[in-house]
């Protein structure tokens, strides 16, 4: 708050005036700096319809300090002869007849307030000679308010426990809020924006009535990651370039037997109608340990399991987890990523129930318009890529890819005939960096992550 | 998926027309194809190399075309165009024929006892009478190498070799030699050179220095002659200069060597599918006898179309396929089809990938989309459950949750948390191509304590948790290593708040509805371990089992990651709350 005396002469000067008035004039004629004036006049304008000000501004001229020196002691040129003892005069000194002190003459008037009686042209020689300054002078046009006294209430800032219990807070008058300024953020914990799209995928497969699968092993055996997905043993993705192969623990040493000589027959030699790839299938090959390359191996040993029931039913799986790639790493592209996929295992599916499916779950995810591409996977055919029409970009997108599962994987593992299985994967990190828009990757996963980005992120509606 | 690059304007006139790049692309989404870029040698040299070395180079369009893996047939322009004109019903599916020369005996290859040991089938075959232009010498000569880099898998398990016949005399034998026995002048060399020197010469080479490892450390090296002792080629790294073919050439000799037959035939048919209709008699090829070591002969290439019924019933579904270069036809009990697979389909092998063709032909997305009646409960998995419940409540407690990698270097969970590794339990990668993928990780903590050290600029104090797995060694399990889902959380400030990780892992088990206490409820005592600050370290016993430890870390661990204030840590095995 302002000094209370000035804000009440402030107050009086306002109250005798009938239009209004300048608050340079009143620091002026108060005496006192403009910026106590201005200090008076804000904390008057806080209390509501006081008083209503105007900002404006006006340009004076004002002396500069080597200006107020020649006010003071005259020209240099006027003191150079002034400073000329009286015997000895040089000639020059016989030119000056009478000294007239125009410089001087012409500051003073400045100084006094009165430069409009200098010309403009001499008002700019003396500015270039530095003595002269134009100044800007923000100065308020104060009027009376709607409210307007001279008297002032002091505002409270908050409301008390006090004058809730007196009652007092109906007389008082408050000061009003800052409705423009940020909130303080409340002290909380955050979900990563990665995490929170996972719980959302996670709801959409429990809303669709799919159980979620034991994916909790990183490690898998090539057996189950490769072999009963009838992917041959010389397929590229099972390269040193593409897998991460374990050297401890090397090997997975338990096989069910029977299962495996099906698989190895099925690879080597054919069989369940088909032609088989004719290779030396290799036991140490699937025995080789790694880290797992997709959660379909999870889903093969799903499978298997629900083979070994007795009577078979229907099944509808689902998993997000983490799956790993020896791969060239980019900005969209890390070792490890997660893979979601759902898994529906009946009699009689079809394609159309695949592609069915998989609009259902599109649409849950605000993804209506889809297509299909005829793909190429080992273990699916047909293979589908799902492809959506991305409104933004003007084109389709690849969002995933599909299949059903073939009888070359499905009728080894001791399904029955009839029993088709239909399929569907995608990553989970491609949507969530276009939900957030995020172009690197590793500001959304792993240790290089932005915190700020985390605390910034918002609820995850994948529909909206 | 390998990309397949052709000249645009060649294309469309084996085509028969023009397509805007929005037709061919709608043609090629159907057909399973995916044009990929629209480019040319000058724009691929200018973005390689920059615009001057573009200077002068060729801006004839190109077209790159992703073709699915398994497809062989379609990785040349005569490929892709048969494949397109018969899907477009432009043209008839070809029927390939072996035929036998006319006048005189087959070209024979012999096969020696020797190359057992090394590289041990052969197939041959010959494209008599054939007329190459420059583009089709190049198209011949290019998938050549697009089959070595996929179905041949670098070489490893087929190499091909391609022979002017007329430079050659047959029989041909195919033997193995010591690397010092075998000499010759090796493909656009000047002099000859034994077989040692070549794989030295190679070494730099940039192209074939990748192959050399196939043979380099067997005691003999394969080697095919002709009857005259002239080196046709020393597979799978090179052929001989004196038999190269040339845009002159008129009869080819085409030889596949390779440790998987089954693959090597599928080579041959495919190099002699592709070019025969260039032959003077088109879509025949020229058959080549095989004598094995044991006296047995074969006659090669194998061309025979194999034939699969499927068990359904319409006319329309022959049609379809008819489309897909495989002829079918409705069997006269009217509920079997009987369909013929070309030689160039080596990707069929079972009645499925008819019915995928069928389906393509139909046009996936002309499918019916039907809802299956599949009717099942569904069911969270507990784990699962118990930690999207846990990460709800971590975060309202005031910590945030972060998202570490489940791979690390060793020092992460050894060195820098002070522990040795071999008390770590710690699953090993055994190719890692940098240090940040060595090992599984048996913490949580080393990925905490590193997205601290990534966030040292965010405002005090950073209370971050993570729930997720780690991976340790497990004789039990068959693959002799199981996960651990673990919960843990770190406090940085300066002061160590022992006290707030305390306090969190009191409300932990409020949550789990533990009570403090022995026995049945929790409790902490006093532990030893190098992470933490000696006497501020304790375990948590929760139902008379050991579940982790919390405690103030080591300054000598906050050092080696990087930080500089203290820092407190919590560690559980939420497993034992299931």
């Amino acid at each position: 708050m302002a000094d209370t005396g000035l804000v009440e002469t402030l107050l009086r000067r306002v109250e005798k005036v009938d239009g209004g008035l300048d608050s340079q004039d009143v620091a002026t004629s108060l005496g006192v700096d403009h910026q106590a004036i201005v200090g008076a006049v804000k904390s008057l304008l806080a209390l509501g319809d006081v008083i209503s000000a105007d900002q404006r501004s006006s340009k004076h001229w004002e002396l500069t300090g080597e200006g107020c020196e020649i006010a003071e002691q005259g020209s240099h040129e006027a003191r150079v002869v002034s400073s000329i003892p009286e015997e000895g005069m040089p000639q020059s000194q016989l030119m000056v007849e009478h000294l007239e002190d125009l410089v001087r003459d012409k500051l003073l008037l400045v100084q006094k307030g009165q430069a409009s009686q200098l010309e403009e042209k001499e008002k700019n020689e003396l500015k270039k000679r530095k003595l002269l300054s134009e100044v800007t002078v923000k100065s308020y046009w104060i009027t009376k308010g709607s409210c307007f006294s001279t008297t002032i209430t002091k505002q409270e800032t908050e409301l008390t426990p006090e004058m809730i219990a007196s009652g007092s807070w109906k007389e008082k008058k408050f000061k009003p809020y800052n409705f423009e300024a940020l909130g303080v953020a409340p002290d909380c914990g955050h979900l990563h924006p990665l995490m929170k799209v996972r719980t959302q995928f996670r709801q959409i497969f429990l809303e669709m009535g799919f159980t979620e699968m034991p994916t909790n092993n990183f490690i898998e055996s090539s057996f189950w990651n490769f072999d009963s997905l009838f992917q041959p043993q010389q397929h590229p993705a099972r390269d040193q370039h593409d897998t991460f192969f374990l050297s401890d623990p090397a090997q997975a040493h338990e096989f069910p037997q029977d299962y495996l000589e099906r698989v190895r027959k099925v690879h080597s030699e054919g069989g369940f109608g088909s032609q088989g790839y004719k290779y030396d299938w290799k036991i140490e090959e699937a025995q080789k340990n790694i880290l797992r390359t997709h959660t379909t191996a999870v889903s093969a040993r799903m499978l298997y399991k629900l083979a070994q029931q007795e009577k078979f039913t229907p099944v509808k799986y689902f998993s997000i987890d983490r799956v790993f790639r020896n791969e060239t790493l980019d900005a969209t592209h890390l070792a490890e990523f997660h893979q979601i996929e759902g898994v529906v295992a009946d009699y009689g599916l079809t394609l159309g129930d695949l592609m069915g499916i998989l609009h259902q779950f599109f649409n849950k995810l605000g993804i209506t318009k889809l297509r299909f591409k005829p793909a190429y996977n080992p273990y699916t055919e047909p293979s589908m890529e799902v492809f959506s029409y991305h409104e933004g970009l003007k084109k389709w997108v690849e969002v995933g890819n599909s299949g059903m599962f073939r009888p070359e994987m499905l009728l080894p593992m001791g399904l029955p005939e009839g029993v088709t299985v239909i399929a569907w994967g995608l990553s989970l990190e491609r949507p969530t960096m276009i939900k957030y828009g995020i172009n690197n990757i590793r500001e959304l996963v792993g240790h290089k992550v932005n915190l700020q980005m985390v605390y910034d992120s918002p609820v995850c509606r994948l529909d909206s | 998926m390998p990309t397949v690059s052709v000249k645009r304007d060649l294309l469309f006139h084996a085509l028969g027309r023009t397509y805007t790049d929005e037709e061919f692309d709608e043609l090629c989404f159907e057909f399973g194809l995916e044009l990929d870029e629209i480019t040319s040698e000058k724009d691929i040299i200018s973005r390689e190399q920059g615009d001057t070395k573009a200077e002068g180079a060729s801006d004839v369009i190109l077209y790159k075309i992703d073709v699915p893996a398994n497809r062989y047939d379609l990785l040349c322009l005569e490929g892709l165009v048969r494949g397109l004109q018969v899907f477009k019903q432009k043209m008839e599916a070809p029927r390939y024929r072996r035929v036998s020369p006319a006048s005189s005996e087959p070209q024979r290859l012999v096969i020696t006892e020797e190359t057992t040991a090394v590289r041990p089938h052969a197939v041959a075959a010959v494209l008599r009478n054939i007329t190459f232009t420059q583009e089709r010498y190049d198209s011949f000569i290019e998938l050549q190498e697009k089959l070595h880099q996929n179905v041949c898998r670098k070489r490893t398990l087929v190499a091909i070799g391609t022979h002017d016949l007329d430079t050659i005399s047959g029989p041909f034998t195919y033997t193995a030699k010591p690397p010092g026995d075998i000499r010759f002048k090796p493909l656009n060399q000047a002099k000859e050179y034994t077989a040692q020197e070549l794989m030295s010469l190679y070494k730099t080479d940039s192209h074939l220095r990748h192959y050399l490892h196939i043979i380099e450390d067997e005691a003999v090296y394969p080697v095919i002659y002709d009857s005259n002792g002239i080196v046709l080629s020393m597979p799978p790294i090179i052929n001989g200069d004196h038999s190269k073919i040339s845009l002159n050439t008129k009869n080819v000799f085409i030889e596949c060597t390779a440790t998987d037959l089954t693959k090597a035939k599928i080579v041959l048919d495919m190099m002699v599918t592709m070019f025969c209709e260039y032959c003077e008699e088109p879509f025949t090829v020229e058959e080549a006898e095989v004598v094995y070591p044991d006296g047995r002969t074969c006659q090669y290439p194998v061309l025979y179309p194999l034939t699969i019924t499927l068990h359904e019933s319409t006319e329309h579904i022959a049609q379809l396929l008819t489309k897909m270069c495989l002829r079918s036809e409705v069997m006269s009990d009217g509920e079997q089809i009987e369909v013929e697979i070309p030689p160039t389909r080596s990707d069929v092998i079972h009645a499925c990938d008819i019915m995928e063709d069928a389906a393509m032909a139909y046009g996936f997305n002309n499918i019916p989309r039907t809802t299956p009646r599949t009717y099942t409960i569904a069911n969270q998995l507990p784990l699962n459950k118990l930690s999207e419940l846990l990460r709800q409540d971590l975060a309202a407690a005031g910590f945030t949750e972060a998202l570490t990698f489940a791979l690390c270097s060793q020092e992460d969970i050894a060195d820098k948390l002070l522990k040795n590794i071999s008390e770590t339990r710690a699953c090993r990668i055994s190719n890692p191509k940098t240090a940040e993928f060595q090992v599984a990780r048996t913490t949580l903590l080393s990925g905490l304590l590193k997205t601290v050290a990534a966030n040292r600029k965010m405002p005090l104090p950073l209370r971050l948790f993570e729930i997720s797995d780690v991976v340790l060694k497990d004789e039990s399990k068959d693959v002799g290593a199981r996960n651990n889902r673990r919960l843990c959380a770190v406090y940085y400030n300066k002061s160590p708040g022992f006290e707030v990780i305390h306090g969190l892992m009191d409300r932990v088990m409020q949550l789990l509805e533990i009570k403090p206490g022995q026995g049945n409820g929790y409790h902490i005592q006093a532990a030893d371990d190098s992470t933490f600050f000696p006497g501020r370290c304790a375990e948590i016993f929760a139902c008379g089992k050991s579940i982790g430890r919390l405690g103030v870390l080591h300054p000598d661990v906050i050092n080696r990651f990087e930080l500089t204030m203290p820092c407190s840590a919590l560690d559980i095995d939420i497993e034992h709350f299931l």
